[in-house]
This record gives structure tokens, C-alpha cells and sequence, in this order.
């Protein structure tokens, strides 16, 4: 026997489109009208079939070993979360088998199950057993859940008058108690608080690390996913694209969803920017980086007439275009009058961005800002992602622009003079 | 993970262990029954006297019409409202489990699409809910019977079966129909059609023996012939049980269930893409 927890061999699930109808469900009295078209029109067969096949899954295969914390990353739409209502028996698949050894619990949408008429502690009985938790197992984690969720004082308050964090705190817990072998978390996290996330990613963590139970996770949050899993899996359109080590999972999947920044020449000007294009030291182009990548903005500039005031200013814009630094250089550093253009490269040392989006302003003009030649605000977007630093759990909250390192002593004296 | 086994999911195979599956969610069918209590209670007047209001002016009106208005003639001794009330709680509670448990897979579609679990708990939970509604009214068929001084035969022991006759009738119609409810919207317009008319063709207001006798085992072929007259030798005990029409009857019923059983069976697996 191997040692693999979870088998999956040749997965495979369709869905069938309809685009006839736009209902949600049949009526029984478009089946009988349909059959009855059907029998007068035997010959002619006038329609075409208006239904389309759509795999969701396509011949997916992996194993997973246990106490291995999964990933599973992909675009909307990749079969993500097919796959996880596939693994937890929610739906059949068409073709394909899975092997499984254990309990399945999964967390796919905040509070499942509950119901918004029944206080706390009767939700938390609910939903354990719908999870399948036997009364007494419940009864014996019930003050550890409580105390998890930190919903003590609204033990005995519908959770229909419950904010939606607590809904979701007190839904995880119950699930993260269940200590199945295997837990399967969709995207859940992202309704609490940030100190919430942190501990349910220190919970899940330790399920998985002193538990040696196995953990799927699925998010958007590339930042935690480093932070969390080992080994992810990347799905594309239904395929699996690549399977491996987190962060070079995580590279490609940045990699796939490039996409190139249109750009309008103003070549009237004395000087311009012909081309602007970010990427890495060795000159490849991307627009998604690590937080301890470097970054290089390659600006290359036409020129109609030389002159000594020219400069260049490069600033990184937050999302709310407000300016985390500015830097400036007179062209005249860079060359000489006979030359139509320059290509030039600045790298930003990778290790002090915080992970966010960015995007830059380039301007070129003279020293003071009375003249400008070539404007351009808000271009060549880029992303800096998460890979694991201290911030992660953070990831999406304004926690500032730079990531320091950081310094912390415990002084001996308690008084400060 | 001593006791964990190899579950092995495969396409379009029925799995093996979906029958211990319901026992390891056995507790399962109690909770959501008492949610089901807890919630339907909530924020009402009256709460759990709708369980007797509802029969007991039911029974008063079908005896006015029945007794005084259309002279239809009792069983035996027993007084006409008691007659009306021993096939008026079998027929409540049938009427509820079924109106209940068919519309049970899309009231909890929200636990189906995220949840795995035997899904065969809701509709038969549903059909758990109204056995406490009907354990209620049969409080009052005591008081009437105290009210009536009517002594019940010592058959009334032999109730328990016929009670299980009853949630079988219910359950495996409901299991057939929620299943079809869940892909054909239109059966939420034919349940209560279901149910208005099967008051009307079951003896629930008269005696099944005013039906003149060669159509009488035809009449059987509806399922809750055989439990309300089931019912009603068990709690009057004056007259004898019809017994081919009887045999027919409880055979239609166990028809119905392992065809609604097969046919859940069946369909479920697709609930979570169609509902």
C-alpha cells in the first residue's frame, strides 16, 4: 500500500450547457412539449441540438500524501472548485476514480448549513452533525470551539443577528474541530478579520503539522498559499498545468495571467517615451514579481532634440496613486546629441515593496517641473506578491508600503526615563 | 486513523457503504427534525397548538357534514367524532410528511450543494417532523375518547404497526416526489392537489364500509385505505379489517417505497448539479 491519502486517477466531469433555456430547472411541461415536437418531427429533425458539452475536469490525475497541506490554485473557471465538491462527495463525476482513506470535512462556504433562526450553541450541534460529528464528540470539543470562535457572549443569540465574521469564525471552528483526516477549506477566509485569518492559518497549520492531517486549500491569496502549503496544484481549463512546489507554482500561475499595457507615443516632443516595459534583471519581461524579486522598469526614449535640462522622474504609484518614492536623473548623464534614442533601466532591490499592485508614473521634464516633454501617469501596472513574508497572513490589508526588517529588543529595565 | 476506511469515489457507481453511511449520520435525521421543530415554532402565537387546532376543526366540520348533514352511518357504537378523528390523525399526518418531505431536498439546498451526507435524511427527517405533530394530536383523541367515555378495544396495542404502515405510505411517496421536485419544478403546484384530494377519496370522513362492496377492493388501491382502516380497528374495534383490500393496500405501499428508495437512489447523485 502506498502511502498516499488521496488518489485521483483520470478525473473527469461534464457539465451539459443548455442554451435554450434560460431557467434554472426543467418544467416538466417543456420535457412532455419537447417529446411531443420530437414525435411529429421524427423526420425532419429541424433543430440542431442546442446543448453543449463542457468539461469542467478534464482527466485529472494526483495523489496526496498525508500531512501534505495542498494548494490548489487556477483562475475562475480553472475547476477548482469542482474538484473540491468532487473530493468531498458532493457531486459524482462522470468519469474517473478517486481513492480516498478517511474522513472528509470540508469548509466550502461560510456557515453552511446554519440556520439564521437557531441561537450559537444550537447551530454549533447542527452543523457539527451535519458534518457528520456524533452528539458526543460535539459536547466534548464544544467550549474548545466556542472559545475558538470567540463567540461566547452570543452563545445564545440567533445567529441571524451575528456579524458576518463572527458567522464565518464560528463556522470554522466547528469544521477545524471536526479533526477529520482530511479538511477541505474553499476560499472561506476571506470574511474575517485579519488576526482571525492568522489564527485559522495557524490552526490549519498545526492540524496538518502535529495532526499529520492533510489540508486542500484553495485561494486567490498567493501570499498564504506560500505561506501554508507545500505542494500546490495549478489548474487550467480543467487540466492540471502543473503540479510541485509551492512557489514555483505560484510563478507560473503569475507568469500564465500576463498581459501587455497599451501605450500612446507622443514622439512630437523634444524627447519621449517610445516603450516602457517592466522586468526582471536578465531583461524578460513580467509585470507579476516576488516580494524578494528585483524589479527593473526598462524605459527606452526617443529623441528630437537634445538638450541639457532634460530629466527623467520615475515614481511608484499604490493603487490610490498616491507616490511611495520618487527618483530623478538628468538625460544628459546618459547621452550625447548625436543619438536618437536611449534605453534605460531602473531596478528597484527586490525585498522592500510590500506585496500590493503598483503602477508608475513617468515624466520627463526639466528640473524644476515648469516644462514637461512626455507624461505618463498610472502605466505598466505591475504586481508584487506575497512569498512568505512576515506579513503574509496580512495579505490585502493595508499594513503600508515597505516591509522593513524587523528589529525588536526586550530592554532589561521596564522604566523608560 | 485506525478506523479510517478506503472510500473509493468512482463515476456512476452506486457506492457501497451508503447504507452505513446512514448510520455513522444516524443522529443526523433527530437533528434536523428538531430544527425543523425549533425554527417552524419560532416567532408564532400559538407555537405547537397548530398541531391540534388543525385536525380538531377539521374533524368538527367533516363530522357536521358527514354525520348530521350527509347521514352517513358510523361504525358500530362509536360516537362519529371519534370515528372522523382515528382516520383524521393518520390523514395529517400523511398530508404533512408528504407536503413536508417533497419539498424537503429544495428547502435545504444549500446544505446539498456544499455538503456531502446521505441525502435520504432530509426527506425522511421531514416525514420525523410530522410524527411529533402527530404524536400532539393524538392527545386529543384521548380527551375525546375520556369525553366520549368511549373504552378503546384492547387492539389500540396493535396502533404502533399501523402508525409505521403510515410513515412508510408517506416516506416513499416523498421520496419519490421531492427527487422529481428537485429537476421538475411543477410538482410544488401538484402536492397540494395530491393532498386536497386524497382527503376527499380516502375514508376520512366517512367509514370505508359505506363504499358499496364490489368496489370496495378497488377502493384499496389507495395506500391510506388500509392504514386509516387499520387505524380504525386498532382504536374502535367494532367492525372487522377488510382483510384483501387490507393486503392490497400495504402492498401498494411497500411498491411505492422501494420504487421511491430505487428512484432516489437514482437520482441523487445529480441533485447537487440540478438543484
Amino acid at each position: 500500500m502506498s502511502d498516499s491519502i488521496i488518489e485521483v486517477k483520470g478525473l473527469s466531469k461534464k457539465y451539459i450547457l443548455s442554451h435554450e433555456g434560460q431557467e434554472k430547472y426543467t418544467a416538466l411541461r417543456d420535457v412532455i412539449t419537447n417529446k411531443v415536437k420530437k414525435l411529429v418531427n421524427t423526420q425532419q429533425n429541424l433543430k440542431a441540438p442546442s446543448q453543449e458539452e463542457f468539461w469542467a475536469l478534464k482527466d485529472v490525475e494526483f495523489s496526496i500524501k498525508q500531512g501534505d497541506r495542498v494548494g490548489i490554485i487556477g483562475r475562475n473557471g480553472a475547476g477548482k472548485s469542482t474538484l473540491l465538491k468532487i473530493l468531498s462527495r458532493i457531486t459524482e463525476p462522470t468519469s474517473g476514480s478517486i481513492k480516498i482513506k478517511g474522513r472528509v470535512a470540508s469548509l466550502l462556504e461560510v456557515g453552511t448549513g446554519f440556520h439564521p433562526e437557531l441561537t450559537g450553541r444550537e447551530n454549533i450541534f447542527l452543523n457539527g452533525a451535519i458534518l457528520g460529528m456524533s452528539r458526543h464528540e460535539i459536547r466534548s470539543k464544544f467550549d474548545e470551539i466556542v472559545d475558538f470562535a470567540e463567540v461566547e457572549r452570543f452563545l445564545d443569540t440567533p445567529v441571524k443577528r451575528y456579524s458576518s465574521g463572527m458567522y464565518v469564525r464560528l463556522a470554522f471552528a466547528i469544521a477545524a474541530h471536526l479533526e477529520p483526516e482530511i479538511l477541505i477549506v474553499d476560499e472561506v477566509l476571506a470574511v474575517g478579520d485579519a488576526q482571525f485569518q492568522k489564527k485559522c492559518l495557524g490552526k490549519m497549520e498545526d492540524v496538518s503539522k502535529v495532526g499529520g492531517r492533510t489540508v486542500l486549500f484553495v485561494s486567490h491569496n498567493m501570499g498564504t498559499i506560500l505561506q501554508l502549503c507545500n505542494t500546490s496544484i495549478l489548474l487550467n481549463q480543467g487540466q492540471i498545468e502543473q503540479i510541485g512546489k509551492t512557489s514555483s507554482i505560484v510563478e507560473t500561475y503569475y507568469q500564465s495571467n500576463s498581459s501587455k499595457t497599451l501605450f500612446k507615443v507622443n514622439d512630437k516632443s523634444e524627447v519621449f517615451i517610445k516603450n516602457i516595459i517592466t522586468c526582471d534583471e536578465n531583461g524578460f519581461q513580467k509585470e507579476y514579481f516576488a516580494f524578494k524579486d528585483n524589479i527593473v522598469i526598462r524605459i527606452n526614449i526617443g529623441i528630437n532634440k537634445f538638450s541639457s535640462i532634460q530629466q527623467i522622474a520615475i515614481c511608484l504609484l499604490k493603487r490610490d496613486k498616491k507616490r511611495v518614492f520618487t527618483v530623478g536623473k538628468l538625460l544628459s548623464n546618459f547621452y550625447k546629441s548625436d543619438q536618437s534614442e536611449i534605453t534605460l533601466d531602473f531596478m528597484i532591490d527586490g525585498g522592500l515593496i510590500a506585496p500590493s499592485e503598483y503602477s508608475f508614473l513617468i515624466a520627463l521634464n526639466n528640473k524644476s517641473g515648469s516644462i514637461t516633454f512626455d507624461w505618463h501617469e498610472d502605466i505598466c501596472p505591475i504586481k508584487i506578491y506575497d512569498d512568505g513574508t512576515d506579513r503574509a497572513f496580512e495579505e490585502g490589508y493595508d499594513y503600508g508600503c515597505i516591509i522593513i526588517k524587523e528589529n525588536w529588543n526586550k530592554i532589561k529595565y521596564e522604566k523608560i526615563y | 486513523m485506525e478506523d479510517s476506511k478506503e472510500l473509493i469515489i468512482e463515476a456512476g457507481k452506486a457506492e457501497k457503504n451508503y447504507w452505513s453511511d446512514i448510520y455513522r449520520f444516524r443522529e443526523l435525521f433527530f437533528i434536523l427534525s428538531w430544527r425543523d421543530l425549533k425554527v417552524r415554532y419560532k416567532q408564532t402565537v400559538i407555537g405547537a397548538l397548530w398541531s391540534i387546532i388543525r385536525p380538531l376543526l377539521t374533524m368538527v366540520v367533516f363530522t357536521v357534514v358527514f354525520s348530521k348533514v350527509a347521514n352517513l352511518p358510523s361504525e358500530g357504537t362509536a360516537p362519529y367524532a371519534i370515528l372522523v378523528y382515528a382516520a383524521m390523525l393518520p390523514w395529517q399526518f400523511f398530508s404533512n410528511a408528504l407536503t413536508e418531505s417533497s419539498g424537503s431536498l429544495i428547502g435545504n439546498a444549500n446544505l446539498i450543494s456544499k455538503v456531502y451526507f446521505p441525502r435520504m435524511i432530509i426527506p425522511a427527517s421531514a416525514v420525523i417532523t410530522s410524527l411529533v405533530d402527530f404524536a400532539i394530536s393524538f392527545v386529543i383523541l384521548i380527551a375525546l375518547m375520556i369525553g366520549y367515555h368511549y373504552t378503546p378495544d384492547i387492539k389500540i396495542l396493535l396502533l404502533p404497526f399501523f402508525i409505521i404502515l403510515c410513515f412508510f405510505s408517506a416516506f416513499g411517496i416523498g421520496l419519490y416526489l421531492t427527487a422529481l421536485n428537485v429537476k421538475y419544478r411543477d410538482f410544488r403546484y401538484i402536492i397540494p392537489f395530491i393532498v386536497q384530494f386524497g382527503l376527499y377519496i380516502s375514508p376520512v370522513g366517512f367509514s370505508s364500509n359505506v363504499v358499496p362492496e364490489k368496489w370496495r377492493l378497488l377502493y384499496c388501491l389507495n395506500p391510506m385505505v388500509g392504514v386509516i382502516d387499520g387505524f380504525r380497528w386498532c382504536i374502535l374495534g367494532e367492525t372487522d379489517l377488510y382483510v384483501p383490500g387490507f393486503i392490497l393496500s400495504t402492498s401498494i405501499t411497500f411498491i411505492f417505497l422501494a420504487l421511491g428508495i430505487w428512484y432516489f437512489r437514482k437520482m441523487e447523485k445529480s441533485f447537487a448539479d440540478n438543484i
